[in-house]
């Protein structure tokens, strides 16, 4: 056990050392920032008097010319500090010679993994934690309106999602670290991961989805929501969809289903949506939560197994 | 196993699919002995290290360290060995402090403890100027020599150092070379491997000549020697040119004598044993002289070169 908390208390030191994270660090709140303000200055449009939630939707709205909301910059940004964190987290110890002298400690090999994953993920923590309540700050300089206790929980919810992406796409790369004995190939690796998840998989998902659902002008309502169902099915193969759609339904509580589909139908029925109790929206999410964290559970234990039986030789 | 054996092998294997990197070793390293591995590379020798801290598992037979296996009980063993790989590496961006600071932890050392072992360490190796510059700015001679204070650090019972003067100028390797043969005078049992001979002749009591994942060979050099180059017979010089008379039925009465031959300066008498001391007292009593005999000692280089001109 001391082995894991002396490798978790190296390993943070080191990333707050390094000057990968201080520039990580600058280029996420400077963005952060940039994109509060725009939504700052855009929030009165698309608030009127109905609207229960106006803190909260400081963090939706977008810019009218600049579609460009928080949650967007996040779910870029995430993924990419994650596998900052960890796409050299084994491999260069191994290049540096500094995995054989470590292992030949008395620690146990897991302790190694568990540690930097630890260390990564508090990591994650205090980015995610630190630029939400900093933006939090200034929206509220910004719009003078205070949050409510239930968009206070929400922005904790919305938090906890966030560092469970974080957690996904630092054992991704966590992985790739331990599978590729080369840096470079890992972080390749982890990228190319990173933007086939992120910007074909909904592309595939639409093309696979019109191939087997043709829609048309004469399409039935039924078929446009098979349509949706598999093209929505399609694109959670994605965390970044998985992880879009949590933070969609906890940051816009009048959000019933996550479907943009089923929210047009009920629209054009006539139905206002009435803002759902959080515990609604979390029931909403649950299956994408669980997701995302088998997902990473699934990354790490194959990179955990891949550590603990493999052969440390000095090369 | 109940013996002093500190490190013990029987019919030790590790194969990688067809390929057999060490081939039914069995290997006894006792308490407070400095043993050599030698062979060329791909020998086995780091193979055999690896399986003996719990970095590599064997595919069958028995390693033992300290009396623990080391792939079922890796802590117990990794407490009491301290291993220097190959290529040992450092955090780059750390300084020599910080790093063994680090290794000072994981051994559960507490930190004033650390403070004073490391500054002990780094001063007996030498690094004691240089303790919060970054490792990174370090040559590849101090960073071997921070490699051996990170052995230090952890006050092993045995130590194990693969190659560690592979690749350091001669000044920096006998610098090694004594930091090692300080470690072995505290009782600490060293295993080295390395392919400089003539070093490991001047600090092992004992080698072992690997080749093709076998052990072809192993003892003091001296038996080795007598054993591969002379088939076991001893070769003692007499600095005395000519035998003569008396001297010459003395000698010839001691038992097991071979042969006598005269070199130069010098009289080169083979036995079966070692009898420097009847030949001593032989010429004592021959000539009233005490003279030295000398018994004829190897060089490793030619035991090795004559394993694998075998081959």
């Amino acid at each position: 056990m001391s082995g894991l908390i002396e490798v978790f208390w190296k390993e943070l030191a080191d990333n707050f050392n390094s000057k990968r994270f201080i520039i990580l660090f600058l280029l996420v709140y400077l963005a952060g920032i940039a994109t509060i303000y725009i939504a700052a200055q855009n929030i009165r449009s698309s608030v009127d008097d109905s609207t229960k939630y106006i803190f909260l939707n400081l963090f939706i709205a977008s810019g009218n010319n600049i579609p460009f909301s928080f949650p967007l910059f996040l779910s870029i940004f995430i993924p990419i500090v994650g596998i900052a964190l960890g796409f050299d987290a084994v491999n260069s110890e191994r290049v540096s010679g500094n995995l054989s002298r470590l292992l030949s400690q008395p620690l146990y090999r897991d302790d190694v993994i568990n540690g930097k994953f630890l260390a990564g993920i508090v990591m994650i923590a205090i980015l995610i934690f630190s630029i939400v309540t900093l933006v939090a700050g200034l929206g509220l300089r910004m719009i003078g309106v205070p949050p409510q206790a239930e968009e206070v929980l929400r922005l904790f919810v919305f938090i906890s999602i966030s560092i469970l992406y974080g957690a996904f796409w630092m054992s991704l790369a966590i992985l790739f670290s331990v599978l590729f004995r080369k840096t470079a190939t890992s972080a390749l690796a982890s990228i190319a991961i990173w933007l086939f998840l992120f910007l074909f998989m909904s592309l595939i998902a639409g093309l696979i989805a019109s191939t087997v659902i043709p829609i048309t002008q004469n399409s039935t309502v039924e078929e446009v929501s098979q349509f949706d169902t598999l093209y929505r099915m399609l694109s959670r193969i994605s965390p970044s969809t998985l992880y879009g759609e949590s933070v969609q339904a906890i940051l816009l509580p009048e959000l019933g289903n996550t479907s943009p589909t089923m929210m047009m139908i009920g629209m054009y029925a006539g139905l206002r949506p009435t803002p759902l109790p959080l515990s609604q929206s979390l029931l909403i999410i649950w299956p994408q939560l669980i997701g995302l964290l088998a997902l990473t559970a699934i990354c790490f234990s194959i990179s955990y197994i891949k550590f603990l039986r493999e052969e440390i030789r000095p090369t | 196993m109940k013996n002093n054996f500190v490190i013990e092998t029987q019919n030790l294997t590790k194969a990688y699919g067809k390929f057999v990197a060490v081939d039914n070793l069995s290997l006894q390293i006792a308490a407070g002995e400095v043993f050599g591995l030698l062979g060329p590379n791909g020998a086995g020798k780091t193979t055999t290290i690896l399986m003996a801290i719990g970095l590599s598992e064997p595919t069958s037979g028995l390693v033992r360290v300290n009396g623990y296996d080391p792939a079922r009980e890796p802590i117990k063993v990794k407490k009491v060995v301290g291993y220097m790989p190959e290529k040992i590496g450092f955090y780059d961006d750390l300084t020599a402090r910080e790093n063994l600071e680090y290794t000072g932890r994981l051994n559960k050392l507490g930190s004033q403890e650390i403070t004073i072992k490391i500054n002990e360490v780094l001063e007996s190796v030498g690094l004691q100027d240089v303790p919060n510059q970054l490792v990174g700015k370090f040559s590849h001679g101090m960073k071997q020599r921070l490699g051996i204070a990170d052995v230090m650090i952890k006050k092993p019972k045995i130590a194990i150092f693969d190659e560690p003067t592979s690749g350091i100028d001669p000044e920096g390797t006998d610098q090694v070379l004594n930091l090692i043969k300080d470690m072995a005078s505290q009782n600490i049992t060293v295993l080295i491997s390395s392919h400089q001979l003539h070093q490991i002749q001047k600090i092992c009591t004992r080698v072992g000549i690997f080749s093709k994942g076998r052990l072809v060979a192993s003892g003091s050099v001296d038996k080795l020697g007598r054993e591969t180059l002379r088939k076991g017979k001893f070769n003692i010089i007499l600095p005395i040119a000519q035998l003569t008379g008396k001297l010459r039925d003395e000698i010839s009465k001691i038992q097991g004598i071979m042969n006598i031959e005269t070199k130069e300066n010098s009289t080169v008498i083979t036995a079966e044993d070692n009898i420097s001391k009847q030949l001593e007292e032989a010429v004592l009593s021959c000539t009233g002289l005490k003279v030295q005999m000398r018994v004829e000692e190897f060089e490793l280089e030619d035991i090795y070169m004559q394993y694998f001109k075998e081959l």
